[in-house]
Parts: C-alpha cells; structure tokens; sequence
C-alpha cells in the first residue's frame, strides 16, 4: 500500500485505440493489486481491471491542454491510453504504477493475496490434480528400460532440474553424476518423453562443456545407455537446437556440442532455432505492428515478415517435426539440447510431444505437457515473463512461442485438440498474471522453498473446473485426423498472423459471429435434447403401459371373472 | 469450322495423370471439341474431364521420347500429362492450345452442352429488371423503369429496362447520357428501406479539361436528393487519375456544379493492375521454397491482399454515408464497369440482408454484375497463368468475391450461402458450361440468343440438390446491417480459391462434415422429441381413463 501515491484520480479519459473520438470518461482507481477504471456514463458503470503484474510498460507521454497521456503496455497485449488532466497526477499514478508492477521480493506477487476462498484441504487438492509420475505410469514407466532416479532428489546434482528423473536402467549414479559434471548447470541427458509402441525415446540435456577437444566417459556411457534402452535401433539422434554458429561460438567458452567421434553410433543435426534475445526483440517488433493505428495492408504485412516472428515459429514447428518424425516414423531415440536446455529444448521437445501423442492434445493433456516439459524442468517462468524487477535480457516470450504453435496446428487440425483457442489464450493470461502459484519463480527447487504449495493456489484444477469454457466442439477422439502423428503441412502460407492472441483486446478486428460458441451452444442444446427424449421416452413408456393395463382391468371387469 | 480439323490426337493410351493430393491415374487421354478426358477405364478410378475454355496455359517438356504437358487451369490447378512419344504430345499439345483459346463465342461449350438434369425453374427468367422493380415499386414511388435504352442505343452496356427518378424525362436521360463515359448515366442500384436513401452508379462525368457541364445530368442526380439534403458522390479514383481523366475527355464533377453533394476519393486500382497482382499472387502461393521471408514479401508485393481492404473500405463509406449519414450516394469510377460495381455490390451486402441468401446473392450478381454490364468475356479470358500479352483481363469479380468471403468470414452466421457458392461462381465466370458468364453486356447476350440456346447458371444452381450443396449450416437470418472490419489483421487470405490446390483441404473438410453433423444431429433429435411430445398429448388426450389416474 505505501507504493500507491494516489489512490484515485477523478476525469481520466480512457481512449479507444482504434477511433480516438470514441473515448471514456471515468475515475481511475490505484489499488494494491489492481488498476481499476470506472466509466462516469450514467448507467454504464462498465470497469476496466488490469492487474499490477500483466503490467509490462508505460509510456508517459508530453503533456498538452487536453490532459498528460499515460500508456499501459500488458504483457497480456492489451494496450490502455490514459489522459489524465494534471500532469502531476499523471507522474503520482505512473511511479505508483512503476512500483507496484515490478514487485522486488516474491512475497509482492499477487499469488501470495490471492484468495479464491478454500480450505486447506481443498487446496491440497487443487494442487495433487496434476500428477506428473502418473503421466510417466500412463507412457508405461517404469519399466524394464527406464527407471526412476532419486539422484536429484535434493537437487544436488542438477539444482535446475527436478527431484524426480527417469534415466536409463543402465545408467548407473556415478555416470549420471559423471555425465551431469561434463553439462551446462548440471543438466544431464534425462527422459522427457517415451513412446510405449516402439520404445523410442525423447531425452533432454543441456550443451556439454566440450570446448574444443574435451571429453567425458561418462557423458558418452549416458548417450551409449539411453541408446540401449531403445532395443531395437542401432543409433539415436542428438539435436543441438541452436544454430551452427552459435554452437560453435559456445565452444570457445568451453561449452559447445558433441563430437561424434566421440559418442558410439549418434548422428547430429544442427537446428536453427535463434535465442531468447532475437525471439524477444522480434516479438517487440510484431507488436509495434500490431499497435500501428490504422496500418495499411503493405505496413502490416512488411512489419510481420521483418519481426520474423512467423519465421521463428516455424523454426520451432520444423524442429518439433523432426524430431516426432524421428521417434514415431524411425523409432530412433532423439536427445535434445541447446544451450542450457531449458528454452528450445523445452519448445521443441513440447511441440514433439504434442504431435506425436493425442492425450497432449487434451485439455489435461496439455497441461500435464505444460506441467512437465516447463514447468518441472526448469524454464525460467519468473525471469522469462518479468514476474519481479530483473534483468530485462532475461525476459523472452518463449513460451509464448510453444503455446502459438499448438494453436497453428489447431489451425491445420480443427477436429484434433480437445480444448480450444480460449484454453490457450487463458494459460497465456495467468503465466504472466502471477495470480496462481504454478508458474512462480524459475525451478522446482525455488516453488518448494517459497512453499507455493501452500500459500498459493494452482491454475490447473481452476481450469479443469471450468472445462466448459475450453472445450472445442468439432473435437473428436476417434477421428482420423485425431489420431496418432500429426504430420502438419510447414508451408510458409500455413502459418497465420494469431490475432486472437496478439490483438485480443482489440475486439472490432475479430469476426463477430463466432462459429465455435454457435456449435457449443447446440452441442449444449443437444445434450438437453437427449435428456428430454430419454424422458419422454420414459413417460411414453409408462403411459401406454398404464393405459394398457386399465384396458385390460376393464375388459376383465367388463367381462367379469367366472367363479 | 469443324473441330475435328484442330484435333490433331484424337486419343493417346499410356498417358499418365499427375494431380495435387491425388494418386496418378493411367490411361487414355481423348480430345473432344471441347473437352480433354483422361480415364483409365477402370471401374472406382476418378476420370478428369477438363474444359478447354478452363485451360490458361501449357507448357511441355522432354525427357528422352517421354514428353509432359503440364496444364495451368483457370481455376488455378496445375495438372501435368505424361504422353509416350513426341509426336503425339507434340500434337496434343497443339490441339489444346488452338482449342483453348477459339475466338468465336459461338463455338464456345455453352451452345453445345444439353443438360442432364430436370430444369425446375428456367434462370434466364429468375432476375428479370421488371421483377425487381416489382420490389423497388411496393416500397416507393419516387422511381420508374425507363425504356430508353430499349434498342441498347442509349447507353450499349445497359439492360433495355433501368429505374430512374420519377421526375426525370426520358430526353432528360438522353441528354445526361451523352456526358457520361459510355453513355452510363446514373441509374439506381440500390433502395435501401430503412430510411429510403439511394445508391446510384454511373460512369464518369465528361467535363474534360475545359469543364464541361450537363444541366440534365445534374438535374438527374439531383432528383434523388430530398429538400435540403446533400448527397456523396464516392469516386473510385484517386483526385490524382481523376484530374488526369480529363485531359482524355473524362473528369469528375465540380463542387460549382454540384453543389448538393460532397465528392470523395477512393484508390480502387484499374484492372490492368489488378491483372498483375492476380498474377503475382499465384505465383506467391505456388513458391515451392519453404522460405517465411520469401512468402511474407511475396504475398505483399502482390498488393491483392491491399486491393481487398481498399475495395472492402470503399464499400463500407457507401453504406456508411447511406445507413448512418442518411445520405443518397453516386458511385462512379472511369468506365463504370468495374471498380463502381465491386462498391455497389458490395455495399449492398453489408446493407441488405436479401442480399446474403442464396437467391438473393443471384439477384446481386445479376443486377450489378451482368446487367450492369461488367464485360465478363474480356475481364475472364484469361487468368493467373496467361503468357499472352494481357488485354482486357482483370480480376474484378474474384475481387468483389474475396471481399464477399471475408465479409462471411467474418459473420459465419448471416449467410445463407456458403464458401462453396462463392468458389463456384469464380470457376464459372471464367469456364463453364453454362451461358451465364458469356458475352460482356445485354446487348451482347441477346445477340447471340442466350437464352435460348444455352442453359442458364442458375436453372442449375436453383435444384434443392444443389441448394443444399451450397448452404451454410450455420445460417441464421439477420436483419441487420454488418460492418466487416478492414483492418489488415481481419483480411485474410482466400485459401479456398488460391491455396485449394497446394494444400490437402482434408482436415478442414473433415471439420466442416463435423460441423454439418452437430448442426443435423441436433435438429434430428429436435424433431424426435417434438414428435413424442405429440405423441404424448395424443395418448393424453386420446385415452380418457388416462385423464382420470
């Protein structure tokens, strides 16, 4: 409370992005975790909340007779132009502002005041939704190849990974621990995904420290033994997810990729995927694109190929293929890596994933996949979406990424994924809104100290709760689309602008019927319908029973009983 | 002329079929006057059957004695024949070519195809100008149908019947005639109910560079205004062509002269231009480099994706001035033909919801489109893939249909017709069998007897088999104004027509079966439980022991 300079300001305009004139006025409330604007208009009363942490910008613009400009850039995309009639108030409000979106303790985070109202038992609940040692039970695991570690289990040997690994049954500790020694921040080749039907694997690590001659038995017994545990295949893929040069630039600081002299029967392959610093700034540039007032065809076209955004996604798509193709087509195991093994790698082992298997095309699919490949291993949710005050070189939209290729291939796949544009676009919103605990600080290690478990409250069971809201209705499990390995088409006109996303609060740019809240609708209706017919059905029944039997009672009476 | 004198092959065994997303077919290929058929003679197997009007252009090629053809179709497919033997594809190749590109319209399909099908309603009869005036009458009597142009004499690209001012004289329209571009004086387009403000169109003004003036012309616009009230006169031009229209005779009308109306201008391109972004386009879109950069620039130095929102943006300021401003509208470019029709169609989609039926949208395209004189037989000879030299082509109408579809696009709901319709309406503007599309104006059409010697378009599309084919599940109807949204990020890019060959539509068909199936599914179960309900009460009421339980 003490960061709020000025709780209220009264006549603040709130103007319309698209036509200027079409302008609010109202007052503009500062509370601890949100800004609030209360249009004036009689019997409108519309508020417009905006929560302190999906802060990500402001602009404060020069002041003229109508008032001081205030902008509010969210990492949600929405874009709020404030006039605010004194200058002064304009300073109070963007300072107070300024302050309150940048928490500088995690304690600030609004997860920690959130407080949908449950018990504690409730809360347990919320939290033991998502199980991720079911989900490795679900792809057959343990078994006779693969094994739980407890290695990690007080993250000291890799205190960015999670407690529970599964490696490779021969794998024995001093390999892990030899092979986790020769990796970027410990982060030693693991399982991410295994697919029952033919024992192929997808593996994870980070760069190894191999400069420019050195070697490790050890990480060269771990690859030898991941390829064992794939019984039928003679080689296994390693994946550096970086492009070429960068790798290369990396060995001079003793880090670097494998040498496949080195390493029995691998086969590497370069992907160039760029790093978090061009994803970042390409991004900035289609949104600068996306915010021009009333751009031309050729501005807005121009703007998105030179962001490079779309080529970026399909940089990771292309990648994600690859290695899908890899393990469903080829049944080779594939190990993925980049530099630290948690921004790429987690893209592209995430996209192989969903591709491959239909249950991450779930909605508790994928947020198992969300859960696990992100979450557990590691990305650095808290420095990548700016949750407090750091080093803006660490803040990328890499997620943002994963989340737009699954919706390009719901594009391509209309009957494939369960859940819908919205279920994407509402895991967008609360990675950055700070308002729930799963996506809090950067590992498993940091979520356990700061005791989320039991102080916030988990994402994952709010939305399993209001599935309603998720579901796409042209979803059908058994067809043929949904089955098995999507092999989606990566022609360059197959990746659209997501306007959905990047110009959600724009509403006068999106279609005004929507087709799929038309089909819930009737699939609601329908639902009523069956019930209705199951019932009349019943009460036919029973009428023309009651009507038959006093037919015949009276026909028996009528004709009275002999004797 | 014989066509058996331009076939040089009749047939060719042993020729290979190589289509996008489908499996080769082998066997033989045959030429008829008009059609190239390629079947293998086997049962299950999809024969090809393809209109020598729908052919753009060929190419061949040799390896060894094997020779390809690889044909580019109107519609934008690429298909190409594997043909054993040089000389035989040597001579197949030549016998497409003069057979695809006969001048003479009365050799073209139409006045050889007889229909296999029962004609319910006959189309050349389904949009007579007096059937619509029928409509205009029940709603005002400001207007009459003019017979002036009845010998076409008056202005040749008109229909026989138009609806003027009631005011206005014929002489009046003679004379208003000869100081517009080929004689298109203004005539109305468009009623629109609510409030009984009109739209009309015309074709420029000729005040040339010395200011000619026509005391009729504006005595005949100005008949549409009511007392007091200004109109807008949208120019399809920029001020810039429009200044230099003059000096070729042409121009625009001054503010002196017009004081009632305030003149605006558009930037719709002319079709020369249109015909080079149609070009690039395809190009783009058939690119086989899998490069973004390479796409993302491509699809904009295209510019079509610009014409669309610049089209669609015009069409919006005619609604606007006329729905929201409550103001009469001239629209007018150069000729009147092409850029003046897109807007006054297409403005009257977002007003009028008849104009979003099935029936409705026929009624549209015939009105502004062939009655309105859009010369479609110059405008269609050729499309993407042409290397001849481009004359008269242009795009006009698959504009006015892409901007139709984004329109759909973005209101799924308020059309009765679906994509299909509109996908349907593009193949055959450029070939078909029907005579619909042939000729460029009404003068033309009744020349070469239309009517009676071809079948219409519509006798076809107006069978409820059909119709079906053509509806959109999801209609509802709305009776409503829409206003589709022009920013660049609403306009997409019509994969139905451009990308439908490049890219297997399977998914997405499956999609839309899925969404016919809940639709169906659910009226199915609406009337079963109707039906019991009926059945109920009638057991309820039938059985009076049931009444008393």
């Amino acid at each position: 409370m003490e960061h709020i300079r000025l709780p209220k300001v009264e006549s603040v305009r709130l103007l319309d992005r698209v036509s200027p004139r079409r302008s609010r006025v109202g007052t503009l409330y500062l509370t601890a975790t949100h800004t609030i604007f209360v249009e004036n208009e009689a019997g409108v009363r519309s508020e417009t909340w905006v929560l302190h942490s999906l802060v990500c910008s402001m602009e404060k613009q020069a002041a003229s007779a109508s008032g001081c400009p205030l902008i509010i850039h969210c990492k949600n995309f929405q874009v709020l132009h404030f006039v605010i009639p004194r200058e002064r108030e304009c300073h109070d409000v963007h300072l107070s502002l300024q302050r309150l979106s940048q928490p500088e303790t995690y304690e600030e985070l609004y997860c920690f005041s959130f407080n949908p109202n449950v018990d504690d038992e409730e809360r347990r609940q919320e939290w033991d939704f998502l199980d991720l040692k079911a989900d490795y039970r679900r792809m057959g695991l343990p078994n006779s190849l693969w094994k739980l570690s407890t290695v990690n289990q007080h993250y000291k040997v890799s205190d960015t990974y999670p407690a529970d690994l599964f490696v490779p049954e021969s794998a024995t500790p001093p390999v892990i621990v030899g092979s986790s020694k020769f990796r970027s921040r410990g982060r030693f080749p693991t399982l991410s995904y295994y697919s029952k039907e033919n024992h192929a694997a997808i593996c994870r690590s980070s760069q190894p420290l191999s400069g420019f001659s050195a070697r490790c038995l050890e990480d060269e017994q771990m690859l030898e033994a991941i390829l064992r545990s794939n019984p039928r295949s003679d080689f296994m893929y390693v994946v550096d997810t970086r492009p070429k040069l960068n790798a290369i630039a990396n060995r001079a600081a003793g880090k670097g990729y494998e040498n496949e002299d080195n390493y029995s029967n691998i086969k590497f392959q370069f992907i160039g995927i760029e790093n978090i610093h061009v994803m970042r700034n390409s991004q900035q540039k289609m949104l600068e694109v996306c915010e021009l007032r009333s751009p031309s065809m050729s501005d807005f076209l121009e703007g998105l190929e030179s962001s490079g955004w779309l080529k970026h996604i399909k940089a990771v798509l292309d990648a994600g293929i690859f290695i899908a193709k890899a393990v469903a087509e080829e049944g080779v195991s594939v190990l993925v890596h980049c530099s630290d093994g948690w921004d790429r790698t987690a893209q592209v082992c995430s996209v192989a994933s969903v591709l491959l298997d239909p249950y991450y095309r779930t909605l508790r699919g994928l947020m198992v996949l969300i859960e696990k490949d992100w979450v557990s291993f590691g990305h650095k949710f808290s420095h990548r979406c700016n949750h407090q005050v750091g080093d803006p070189k660490e803040v990328s939209p890499i997620i943002d990424q994963f989340l737009e290729c699954v919706w390009q291939l719901m594009e391509q796949y209309p009957c494939a994924f369960e859940f819908n544009e919205r279920f994407l676009i509402t895991i967008h919103s609360h990675i950055y809104s700070c308002q729930y605990g799963n996506f809090i600080g950067n590992n498993q290690r940091e979520r356990i100290e700061l005791g989320l478990r039991e102080r916030s409250h988990s994402l994952w069971s709010y939305l399993w709760t209001n599935q309603a809201d998720y579901m796409n209705p042209l979803y059908r499990p058994d067809h043929s689309q949904a089955q098995g390995l999507l092999r989606p088409s990566t022609a360059p006109y197959c990746f659209k602008f997501w306007r959905g996303l990047y110009n959600r609060f724009d509403r006068g740019m999106h279609p005004r019927q929507s087709v799929e809240d038309y089909l819930s609708a009737i699939q609601e209706e329908t639902q009523q319908l069956e019930e209705q017919l199951a019932s009349h059905k019943q009460v036919g029944q029973n009428l023309s029973c009651l009507s038959f039997k006093l037919r015949f009672s009276k026909v028996e009476n009528g004709k009275g009983l002999p004797g | 002329m014989e066509f058996a004198e331009l076939i040089k092959t009749p047939r060719v065994d042993g020729v290979v079929l190589h289509r996008p997303f489908m499996p080769t077919v082998e066997g033989t290929l045959c030429l008829t006057g008009h059609h190239l058929i390629l079947s293998s003679r086997q049962d299950n197997t999809e024969e090809l059957w393809l209109l020598h009007s729908n052919i753009d252009s060929i190419e061949k090629r040799f390896v060894g004695s094997l020779g390809s053809i690889i044909v580019k179709c109107k519609d934008l497919r690429v298909i190409q024949l594997d043909i054993p033997g040089m000389e035989e594809c040597l001579n197949i190749a030549s016998s497409i070519e003069a057979l695809s590109t006969l001048d003479s319209v009365s050799l073209m399909y139409p006045f050889f195809y007889r229909p296999m099908f029962e004609v319910i309603e006959d189309g050349w009869n389904s949009f007579l100008p007096k059937d619509a005036f029928k409509d205009l009458e029940s709603m005002t009597d400001e207007w009459r149908l003019s017979e002036v142009n009845k010998d076409f004499s008056v202005c040749p690209s008109y229909p026989p019947l138009v609806a003027v001012p009631k005011d206005v004289d014929d002489d009046t329209l003679r004379k208003a005639a000869t100081f517009r571009h080929s004689g298109r004086f203004p005539v109305l387009s468009y009623y629109h109910k609510k409030n009984g403000m009109v739209m009309m169109r015309a074709g420029q003004p000729l005040t040339g560079t010395n200011g000619r003036r026509c005391k009729e012309d504006e005595k005949l616009i100005n008949a549409t205004l009511r007392p007091g009230k200004r109109g807008y006169i949208i120019d399809t031009r920029t001020i810039n062509v429009a200044q230099q229209a003059k000096a070729r005779g042409g121009g625009f009308e001054s503010e002196a002269n017009y004081p009632q109306w305030r003149r605006i201008h558009k930037a719709i391109e002319r079709s020369n231009v249109l015909q080079e972004s149609l070009i690039k386009l395809v190009e783009a879109c058939n690119d086989q480099s899998h490069s973004m950069d390479r796409w993302l620039s491509k699809l904009e130095a295209s510019s079509w994706q610009t014409h669309v929102k610049e089209i669609l943006t015009t069409a919006c300021l005619a609604a606007q001035c006329i729905d929201r401003e409550g103001a009469s509208v001239l629209v007018h470019g150069t000729e009147g033909t092409d850029s003046t029709l897109q807007v006054t169609s297409l403005a009257q989609i977002i007003l009028d919801p008849a104009c979003r039926t099935i029936r409705g949208f026929q009624g549209l395209v015939e009105r502004e489109w062939l009655q309105a004189g859009h010369p479609f037989r110059q405008r269609c000879a050729q499309s993407a893939y042409s290397n001849s030299k481009p004359r008269q082509e242009a795009p006009v109408f698959l504009l006015f249909l892409d901007c139709v579809w984004q329109i759909l696009r973005q209101f799924p709901c308020s059309f009765e017709f679906s994509e299909s319709f509109l996908v349907l309406l593009f193949e055959h503007a450029y070939a078909s069998q029907f005579g619909t599309f042939l000729g460029n104006r009404t003068a033309e059409r009744a020349k070469l007897s239309l009517p009676e010697k071809t079948v219409s378009l519509w006798s076809w599309v107006n069978r409820p088999q059909e119709l079906e084919r053509l509806s959109n599940p999801l209609f509802e109807a709305n009776s409503l104004v829409i206003w589709p949204s022009v920013a660049p990020q609403s306009l997409l890019l019509w994969e139905g027509v451009f990308l439908r060959w490049n890219r297997s539509s399977r998914c997405l068909d499956e999609a839309y079966e899925e969404m016919v199936h809940i639709i169906e599914y659910n009226k199915e179960l609406q009337n079963k439980v109707n039906s019991l309900r009926r059945q109920l009460a009638q057991l309820e009421t039938e059985d009076p022991l049931l009444q008393t339980p």
